[in-house]
């Protein structure tokens, strides 16, 4: 069971104050931490499970520059076995389709069984590069995926879906699934975890080497002409209780009692 | 006339609210720009939700099929293919949700189409789409102008717009056959899985005290569960404490949980992603705890502490200990 797993590196935005660039198109990341995108952790976990339990090869795949190889490190010490990175900056303002269109065309030789992405980005959100790499690829998939079983060139899924409702499918091998996060624990990774995979050799290939043009990556290839950020409007927003720790407290607590009607 | 395409979302025999909320949002646009809705609907024996869709759109598209009975990307695919290659439409509208979040990629792949995935708001000016979408976990609003195209795919987010069954049309019911289906890749619709029967209905509280990823770590968990106990409250959480196995699946407040409508909604550590606000936003009174103040939960919530939960507890407890 072979498997290749498409990883992404993401700030962490989670708790960061977050700060918009004068040009308003992106945003400061200067001072952000980054890691792997929470949904493909879940992916890289699940790979590892499934060739820990069947055998085969793990190979992980990102888009990006040198600061990259930071989370195939991250994979590798996680139990993959092989990682490719496209090195390429013009990425950073492809739409999904572009990105998937990089993704393709590194993989498209790798012998897989499976393929594995996070069902979304924390950072864009398009949910979208797993699918259109199935559909390039011409094979079948399924999103949002919670549980995987592997049978005899054939896999059985659970597909999430609203009001804590699940889907189960059935196809057959090669396959792309979206892993949805939650479908395991992911298993934690040590410095000394990362320095014992230093020494594997990360493949490095470029968009030249792929033979993608200017116009199927970076601001030509993609679908949208610009982009204006800004912070979500308040709105009338939270009344925000001020004092000292104990004033607030007290102020909570008869705000519980008048609502909630406790005594 | 150019037209909006809506794909009309159904499961198991119910039409889902996202069809309509989208169907309002075609109709918005097709008002300002002089372009006709239509509804489409895959499925088999679909003739009670065909009416439900007449007085939203002024055309039902329907294809009726047993390989539709089920949502299925396979057969969807080359349903949509069939169907958009007749139309043409100007504007394709998806949900955002299980089906669309499924179907939307692969379709834009199959037909060349720009893909716009889970908008919030969507404008329409001389044939130029523009979109607005939340990045980075609803903390940044992205307002994109797309380039010029003949056709645009768009997923929508749900709770967009307000779902309406009467929308001021009458559409006509058109049938479109289905394909031979031919282009299939062996992906098989097996059933449906329903959660188990949990200990706790947590959409019978009055009052929920939930628990996001700022609890940090299991052993904290009881600090809440006494503060729930000393209000008489049920204790709930957000997917990252579900995902982590800290608390049950059918403890979830949101678009893959359980929808809420307590009196008092208590939101310790949770960011507010949209998903979880769906799930909640309809709570009579919402108070949340984050020690970020960016945190999209403070965009909902009536009252609002900036400050670390696991100093904000104990001192709450107490409040309720003495009495």
């Amino acid at each position: 069971m072979n498997i290749v797993v498409c990883v992404k590196q993401v700030p962490e935005v989670i708790d960061a104050e977050l700060e918009i660039n004068k040009e308003g198109t992106g945003i400061l990341k200067e001072d952000l931490e980054f890691d792997i995108n929470e949904w493909d952790n879940y992916a890289v976990e699940e790979a590892v499970r499934i060739k820990e339990a069947h055998g085969g090869k793990v190979t992980v795949v990102t888009l990006g520059d040198e600061d990259c190889e930071d989370v195939l490190r991250t994979a590798l010490a996680m139990g993959a076995d092989e990682a490719i990175r496209i090195d390429e900056e013009r990425f950073e303002l492809s739409d999904a389709a572009g990105i998937a269109r990089g993704l393709y065309r590194a993989i498209r030789d790798v012998p897989f069984d499976l393929l594995l992405t996070g069902a979304q980005g924390s950072d864009d959100g398009w949910a979208q590069v797993g699918l259109t790499l199935a559909e390039l690829l011409g094979i079948p998939y399924a999103s949002l995926v919670v549980k995987v079983e592997i049978r005899e060139s054939a896999i059985t899924v659970h597909r999430e879906l609203e009001s804590n409702t699940q889907e189960l499918l059935e196809m057959p091998l090669p396959a792309a699934l979206t892993i949805q996060t939650g479908i395991n624990n992911p298993r934690y990774v040590s410095i000394m975890g990362i320095q014992k995979v230093r020494r594997i050799e990360i493949k490095e290939t470029n968009s030249e080497e792929l033979g993608l043009s200017e116009a199927e990556i970076g601001p030509q290839g993609s679908s949208v002409a610009s982009q204006k950020l800004s912070l979500p409007p308040v709105g009338e927003g939270a009344e925000i209780l001020t004092g000292s720790l104990d004033e607030i407290s007290e102020k909570t607590a008869q705000i519980i009692r008048d609502k909630g009607g406790v005594i | 006339m150019d037209e909006i395409l809506v794909l009309a979302e159904h499961r198991q025999g119910e039409l889902r609210d996202i069809t309509l909320e989208m169907l309002a949002a075609a109709n918005t646009l097709g008002r300002e720009n002089d372009l006709t809705t239509a509804a489409l609907l895959l499925g088999h024996e679909t003739s009670s939700l065909s009416g439900k869709l007449k007085g939203a759109c002024d055309k039902v598209l329907v294809m009726e099929d047993p390989e539709l009975a089920h949502y299925n990307a396979d057969q969807y695919l080359m349903a949509m293919e069939t169907v958009f290659r007749e139309r043409k439409p100007l504007l394709t509208l998806i949900g955002h949700t299980a089906i669309g979040m499924d179907l939307a990629p692969a379709m834009a792949a199959r037909l060349s189409l720009p893909l716009v995935t889970d908008c919030a708001e969507l404008s329409l000016e001389e044939g130029r789409l523009g979109v607005l979408r939340q990045i980075y976990g609803g903390k940044i609003n992205a307002q994109l102008a797309m380039k010029p195209s003949d056709h645009y795919l768009i997923s929508l987010r749900t709770g967009s717009f307000e779902a309406e069954v009467e929308q001021g049309k009458s559409g006509d019911v058109e049938t479109i056959p289905a394909p031979d289906w031919t282009n299939l890749r062996g992906r098989k619709f097996l059933g449906y899985v329903e959660a188990e029967l949990a200990d706790v209905d947590i959409a019978a509280a009055d009052i929920l005290v939930s628990i996001g990823r700022g609890i940090g770590k299991p052993e904290n968990i009881p600090l809440a569960q006494e503060f729930a106990d000393a209000i008489g409250a049920t204790l709930s959480c957000s997917r990252p404490v579900a995902d982590e196995e800290w608390l049950p699946k059918s403890r979830q407040v949101g678009t893959s949980g359980k929808t809420v409508r307590p009196k008092v909604y208590i939101a310790l550590g949770i960011s507010g992603a949209y998903q979880h606000q769906a799930g909640m936003k309809n709570a009579d009174t919402i108070i949340a705890v984050n020690k970020d103040p960016m945190a999209p939960i403070f965009a909902i919530a009536h009252y609002g502490i900036v400050d670390d939960l696991l100093k904000v507890l104990p001192l709450l407890t107490e409040k309720f200990a003495k009495k």
